[in-house]
């Protein structure tokens, strides 16, 4: 019906702007700014826009599934740890003989659990293209089981919610056994250089951050290009009426299979890209709660628009940083009041709500649908 | 009659006599071989004094004057001779009698020799069992003698089995006795026993051999079936766990359709509401301790059932037909009420103390009970059949089953639904509360006790089938137990994972569970 949509539409023109000047600001202000200067930008600093553009990366893959294919995962976590578990794994073998122990092949943790050798799930991470590869693979093979088995039996909408979320579950408790030979309880770090260069170093900390903002752009161009194809048409009525897509003679779950798989991928990028700037990855990513924390980003920012979805996990964690600063016993409570907040009053998020306001019933007809307000309950026929 | 017995006594103590006629000289002696050839021979003549002169030497209260080899007790400040217990006039010069790790072990083994003539059945029991494990052959003649007096039928029963265990163990015992002795011990049929067993493996005697070879079999196989049973046992308390903190949820999530992320901190309220009434009860009537459970019951059923009431009016009606935005909502209110508890109480955990009736353990047949976990097993019980009474039997059960079933009928009939609604979803939030009073006792009460159930009650709520107050009672005790059984060979933490994998493919299998409502709905 509506016309065919651009690749970039103009809140797509706006974030790439702001992010290409962002990318260009925060490198300059730190490497070209002298450090006694008032505008000088100190490492830690860009170290922890690196992380907020990691976050954002993981958004955007879960506005894709959730935004677009109406699959809300409470389990996104887990790809994002999985891809930073690979890029740990390849930021081990690099460490080499400066481990404390001294051995050339086995990391700390393995020799003070007497490994005598590499598990073979270790081998190929010392070379950084297998390594990279795996970032993209092991998350992506997760979800594109996980998924196939899932939509196949059309399990959905709270289901669904709720095996992801035993998955991420299931996952972690399994990292967090010793015998699992990827460092247990500590998870992995002492991380000593990426591709040559040193992750502590300054040099490093701005390539790593530009690297992640250019991730984030192509990760969301990528969404969009999926979305407005013909394929993100129908992943948009799936959304919409899986049943009645299914009549039409659609395949919804080979829809919502490639959909998830490919968000899982770019979760797992971002996981790769925020391991080597915060210098640790631990089982406590894995966490449940972390994946509902990223679902609030989303939510915040506004579900199905990508652009949202970043901009609600750069200030929603912008805002954790500040408040876990300032008062911690405050975060909860507002972390907990925006939860309850967004979903009640801005259903839309900031994005989709501003859409609506400024481009008028046409934009607003591309969001999801805000859902009725009034119970449903007697029509599904629930309980019943 | 009885001078028989005290002569056949004597005759069967006759070794330790043999060497020191007076025990009292053997005490006051210079080695400790002489020493502990006076605690036997002392524990063996059946002297009165014989109990406060061994607990003296354990303490290193029993004297000697080195001049003549007199013997004395100290107590307190006083003196006292250890032959007649009167006040000693002249105590000049003492020394006390030295015990080493031998005298020790004699002193352990008379003692429980002197116990096992007690008035009291406990000690004569607590005796018995000394004796087994120690196989002393020295206590074998106060055995016989106390075996001939017992009248308990219990301590009897671990008497024979005390004096089976020495006469196998003893070198010289006749063989018929040694063939004798194999049924009590096999009778008995612990690890114990079986390692008594064991150790005929190489008696000479063929026939001896043979039955402690079945009586090894006989042993085998019952611990085999009191493990099993044992581990179903423990299956059945996990699952009356996960009953317990599932129930709540079967009828928010279950029966409203609504995803209560905060279910677990209602729970955690439960408990937490436990610890203020017990703090209260302490302060205030610590008489009623013994009852604070039963008063926590409606406290917390009120507190979280409040709450619960609070958050649907200002949340949760307002998203009905929106489950995932209800779930996030609700997320959100669980992290405002842990962190809202972490301010008031602390970060830490708080303790909750167990009334009597909940401490302590009893022996079934082999099996480990203990009380604490019985009456959880029975509280879950009460809860869920209190739970099914109220949704089946009374008026405002029929009116949540209406309204979740047809809201406008429901509607058109007068029922006021939204007053309906509230109640329900207070009821469900109030049984989690409930749930809480039982968990306090056997978890953490932290601000994060709920955490811990969340994944698992959503788990076995939609294992058993939404809506399905039945299945979610075998869906609960199901996990327990193949949780427990599988617990042995792989361990916790992969037991859990293992059932966390093994639902997800379930659901893939059967999406609405283990008991599925029949019904043709087509899901949006």
């Amino acid at each position: 019906m509506s016309p065919r949509s651009r690749l970039i539409d103009p809140k797509g023109w706006i974030f790439l702007a702001a992010l290409g000047a962002f990318c260009v600001a925060v490198p300059v202000l730190n490497l070209v700014v002298p450090e006694g200067s008032g505008l000088h930008l100190p490492t830690y600093l860009v170290a922890l826009f690196g992380k907020y553009l990691a976050y954002a990366l993981l958004a955007v893959s879960l506005d894709l599934v959730w935004g677009y294919c109406g699959i809300l995962s409470l389990g996104h976590g887990a790809f994002f740890a999985l891809g930073g578990y690979a890029m740990g794994m390849y930021l081990m073998r690099q460490i080499g003989p400066r481990g404390v122990y001294g051995n050339p092949v086995l990391p700390d943790f393995m020799v003070f659990l007497n490994y005598k050798e590499l598990p073979w799930y270790w081998y190929g991470f010392d070379h950084f293209a297998f390594a990279a590869l795996m970032v993209l693979l092991v998350p992506g093979l997760l979800a594109f089981v996980f998924g196939w088995l899932a939509f196949r039996s059309r399990v959905t909408g709270v289901y669904l919610s709720i095996i992801t979320q035993a998955l991420t579950y299931a996952l972690m408790l399994a990292f967090f056994r010793n015998d699992m030979g990827l460092g247990g309880n500590n998870g992995l770090t002492d991380f000593k250089d990426l591709l040559g260069f040193s992750v502590q170093s300054q040099n490093f900390r701005v390539g790593i951050f530009v690297a992640t903002g250019v991730a984030l752009a192509l990760g969301y161009l990528i969404a969009r290009f999926m979305t407005v194809s013909a394929y993100g048409k129908i992943l948009i009525a799936v959304r919409d009426a899986e049943s009645r897509t299914r009549f039409l003679g659609y395949r919804p779950e080979h829809y919502k299979t490639l959909a998830f798989t490919v968000s899982a991928m770019m979760a797992g990028v971002a996981g790769a890209l925020y391991v080597p700037q915060v210098g640790i990855i631990n089982p406590g990513e894995f966490a449940p709660g972390n994946s509902i924390e990223a679902v609030i980003w989303v939510a915040v920012g506004g579900r199905g628009t990508l652009v949202g979805a970043a901009l609600g996990a750069v200030l929603v964690n912008y805002a954790k940083t500040v408040l876990t600063g300032a008062m911690p016993d405050a975060w909860l409570f507002a972390l907990g009041a925006l939860f309850v907040v967004v979903t009640l009053f801005l259903p839309r998020g900031l994005v989709g709500t501003a859409v609506e306001r400024l481009g008028g019933r046409r934009a607003a007809a591309k969001l999801p649908p805000e859902p009725a307000i009034a119970p449903k309950l007697a029509e599904e026929g629930q309980g019943s | 009659m009885t001078r028989l017995l005290a002569l056949l006594f004597l005759l069967l103590s006759a070794p330790a006599l043999a060497q020191n006629a007076d025990p009292y000289a053997g005490l006051a002696g210079d080695g400790y071989a002489e020493i502990e050839a006076g605690v036997s021979g002392l524990a063996a003549s059946g002297d009165p004094r014989a109990g406060a002169i061994l607990a003296a030497l354990a303490d290193g209260r029993l004297l000697v004057r080195p001049a003549d080899k007199a013997l004395f007790i100290r107590q307190g400040g006083a003196v006292v001779d250890a032959r007649t217990g009167a006040a000693a006039a002249d105590a000049a010069d003492l020394k006390p009698v030295k015990a080493n790790n031998r005298v020790r072990r004699a002193i352990e083994a008379a003692r429980g020799q002197l116990d096992l003539a007690s008035p009291e059945t406990g000690r004569r029991r607590a005796a018995a069992d000394a004796v087994f494990k120690a196989r002393d052959a020295a206590a074998l003649p106060a055995l016989d003698a106390a075996l001939a007096r017992e009248k308990d039928a219990g301590v009897r029963q671990a008497m024979t089995e005390a004096r089976a265990a020495v006469l196998l163990a003893r070198p010289g015992t006749p063989e018929v006795d040694r063939l004798n002795a194999v049924p009590p011990i096999q009778a008995r049929g612990d690890g114990d026993a079986m390692g008594i067993l064991r150790g005929l493996g190489s008696d000479p005697s063929e026939a001896v051999r043979a039955a402690a070879a079945r009586g090894i079999a006989a042993i085998e196989t019952r611990l085999a079936i009191v493990g099993a049973l044992q581990n179903v046992w423990y299956g059945v308390s996990l699952g009356s766990v996960l009953l317990l903190a599932a129930i709540g949820l079967a009828i928010t999530f279950g029966v409203m359709g609504v995803i209560n992320m905060a279910h677990g901190e209602m729970v955690m309220l439960g408990a937490y509401t436990t610890y203020l009434v017990q703090e209260l009860i302490r302060a205030k009537m610590p008489g009623l301790f013994g009852w604070s459970l039963a008063i926590s019951i409606p406290c917390a059923f009120l507190v979280a059932g409040l709450v619960g009431v609070l958050i649907e009016r200002f949340v949760i009606r307002f998203l009905y037909g929106r489950p995932l935005e209800t779930l996030l909502a609700t997320f959100g209110v669980s992290l405002v009420l842990q962190q809202a508890v972490r301010s008031l109480f602390g970060p830490t955990n708080r303790e909750v103390g167990a009334p009597a009736f909940m401490s302590g353990a009893f022996d079934f047949y082999g099996l480990s009970v203990t009380w604490g976990r019985l009456w959880i097993i029975v509280f879950a019980m009460a809860v869920f059949f209190g739970l099914l009474f109220v949704l089946r039997k009374t008026a405002f059960g029929l009116k949540t089953r209406a309204v979740t079933q047809n809201r406008r009928m429901a509607a058109a009939m007068g029922i006021r639904t939204p007053y309906v609604d509230a109640l329900t979803f207070g009821l469900g939030s109030g049984i989690a509360g409930i749930a809480g009073v039982a968990l306090s006792q056997i978890d953490n009460v932290s601000p994060n006790l709920g955490q811990g159930y969340i994944i698992d009650s959503f788990l076995v709520v939609v294992f058993g089938g939404v809506g399905n107050l039945w299945g979610t009672l075998v869906a609960a005790l199901t996990l327990g137990v193949v949780n427990k059984l599988a617990e042995p060979y792989v361990g916790a933490v992969l037991a859990k994972i293992g059932l966390l994998v093994f639902i997800i493919l379930f659901i893939q299998k059967r999406p609405r569970g283990l008991f599925a409502l029949k019904g043709r709905a087509v899901e949006s």
